[in-house]
């Protein structure tokens, strides 16, 4: 009887916190479109005396998250009158909620045309770059390689070199951290270290945040899989790409080709404060700032820009 | 308070309708067959060719969980024997509160806990990379401990002290009345906390999903990467766009997760009605 009771207890507490959660999003559907406001107010310090106001909903990208919500931070210090709320839950579900309107600014690591199935809801939408991650493959210390060939990472994900020394390392099984398939950071790395999607391997080991996959790879002997440059430090190997040091500066210069967008897309034209937010995201104070802080690249100081289809042009 | 009762009924029917019609739009739009989605072993959902075979992770699971089950009912029932039959003061005072505690623990801290003590024990001492079957197991067997304990400690404080004294009235030992009096009478509520573990066990995600390796695959030995149905759900439901088949492929686990809910509340019920006899 006392197990009927808690059961009942722990479904009320389910029921009632799912219910707050619905309500929540529900009211945040409503954002509010001031229009009495001078439509000028791009300038974020708002000199000219128009105050925005309204709240702004953006959800999407964990690896975005971080950033968007200390810009946010400072932005809604200038700007009493706006409230902006940040959640994660993954590009996937951020591009989903912002084509059905339920948030204002859906935050994705990839390019909505990749991610959504319907052409027509993806052309809806309008793209917003504020950041570029570079992704670097890395390696346990003690697998005993500096670099590795584009055809080399090919092999080692495909499952056709097995062991360290093939590729002039030590005698060491390779073990694969690799991220889920539908993973952005896997997608990009896939299609710019790779240039082909690869299947799973037997025995592969998955990990979704990058702070385990960090651990992982620096604790497991043999390890390769691949991390954002924000996350590099001591404790992992990084493997230089076709002899490209994966640096900013080789990424700013377009030599390091492994590097993807950040997106925070909004559906049609942003409203006033969510455009004035977005833009603010662009400001140099932002881009050499928490940008930068952040362990992001800013997309202003890129010297070449890339399309859907993933063709890179000089700017 | 009947508004209350109402309003749970409704929110938990639509919560049930909300995930089963996810999880079988793509078996009614064709997408998937109920037989390969079931029975299918190659998961590749992002393929030119996608299949959505979840038996890997259905596998995985059922395994995880028996494994669990089968290394902390021991355990907990010896715990509990030890609390309420051998030195029920200062056992009970000792073990009831650690026992609380560990219930309290977030899963995350457990998962973290595996990842940095587990695995390297086990990459170190066994074969593999210490991620795998085994290490999830572990983790979980750890978590489903006070469950059972608990339910167990209970069953055997409520038997009716007569019963005991009966038994040793006749000369028998406190061994013998262990064995031949209390556990065979109990049985039936132990069992029950035993399904109340695998329960919470097999909807256990995030440690597990941190300590299991997550490889699409059906696992050969203990020491392999493999999969759990929440941790694939987990891994995927962020990254993937509602509508597309392989979130509904996800759902479609979610409503197998559901299902398999049902069975483990039905098993408690059918072992607290023999409970009763």
């Amino acid at each position: 009887m006392q197990f009927k009771k808690s059961w009942i207890m722990a479904l009320t507490l389910t029921s009632v916190l799912a219910l707050s959660a619905c309500g929540n999003n529900g009211g945040n559907k409503a954002t509010t479109n001031n229009g009495g406001n001078t439509p000028a107010a791009t300038n974020t310090e708002s000199s000219s005396g128009a105050k925005l106001s309204g709240s702004v909903l953006a959800s999407g990208s964990t690896a975005l998250q971080p950033l968007v919500e200390q810009v946010a931070e400072e932005f809604m210090k200038t700007n009493s009158g706006v409230d902006i709320q940040v959640q994660g839950g993954g590009s996937g579900t951020g591009l989903t909620q912002v084509s059905e309107k339920q948030v204002d600014i859906g935050n994705s690591d990839v390019f909505a045309e990749e991610k959504l199935k319907d052409a027509a809801k993806a052309a809806e939408l309008k793209d917003h770059q504020v950041a570029v991650v570079a992704i670097a493959a890395v390696s346990n210390p003690k697998a005993g390689v500096d670099s590795l060939t584009k055809q080399q990472l090919v092999d080692i994900f495909t499952g056709k070199i097995t062991n360290w020394k093939d590729v002039g390392g030590a005698d060491q099984a390779i073990q694969i951290i690799n991220r889920p398939a539908s993973s952005g950071t896997r997608a990009t790395f896939e299609s710019f270290a790779l240039g082909t999607k690869t299947e799973d391997i037997k025995g592969s080991i998955q990990e979704d945040s990058s702070g385990t996959v960090k651990k992982m790879i620096g604790e497991t002997p043999g390890a390769i899989g691949y991390l954002a440059l924000s996350y590099l430090d001591d404790t992992v190997k990084t493997l230089n790409y076709d002899g490209v040091e994966p640096s900013v500066d080789n990424v700013v210069a377009g030599k390091y080709p492994v590097w993807a967008y950040e997106h925070m897309y909004t559906n049609g034209e942003p409203n006033e404060t969510v455009k004035a937010f977005l833009d603010y995201f662009l400001t140099d104070e932002v881009q050499t700032g928490d940008v930068v802080e952040l362990g992001y690249i800013p997309a202003s100081k890129m010297q070449v820009s890339r399309d859907v289809a993933g063709t890179v042009t000089p700017k | 308070m009947s508004f209350c009762v109402l309003l749970l009924i409704v929110i938990i029917i639509s919560m049930v309708y909300f995930v089963a019609s996810k999880g079988v739009a793509n078996f009614v739009n064709g997408e998937v067959k109920v037989s390969e989605f079931l029975f299918g072993t190659k998961w590749s959902p992002e393929a030119d060719t996608p299949s959505y075979g979840a038996f890997p992770f259905i596998s995985g699971s059922f395994l995880v969980t028996l494994l669990a089950a089968l290394i902390a009912s021991p355990l907990s029932i010896c715990a509990a024997l030890f609390m309420t039959e051998i030195v029920p003061g200062w056992g009970k005072k000792l073990l009831q509160p650690v026992i609380e505690l560990l219930s309290g623990i977030p899963s995350v801290v457990y998962g973290f806990v595996g990842l940095s003590v587990i695995v390297p024990f086990l990459r170190d001492t066994l074969p593999g990379q210490g991620i795998g079957v085994a290490a999830g197991a572990l983790v979980l067997s750890v978590m489903i401990l006070p469950t059972i304990t608990s339910v167990a400690a209970d069953a055997l404080a409520s038997l009716p002290q007569n019963l005991k004294e009966s038994s040793f009235a006749l000369g028998a030992t406190r061994w013998q009345t262990i064995s031949r009096v209390i556990l065979p009478t109990t049985f039936p509520a132990i069992m029950t906390g035993v399904v109340l573990g695998m329960a919470r066990a097999f909807g256990e995600a995030l440690a597990v999903q941190m300590v299991i390796g997550n490889a699409p695959f059906v696992p050969h030995s203990l020491f392999e990467s493999a999969s759990t149905l929440t941790s694939v759900i987990t891994l995927g439901m962020g990254n993937t766009t509602m509508g597309s088949p392989q979130n509904n492929a996800l759902w479609s686990m979610a409503l197998v997760l559901m299902l398999m809910t049902f069975v483990f509340v039905l098993l408690v019920r059918m072992l607290e009605r023999r409970n009763k006899i």
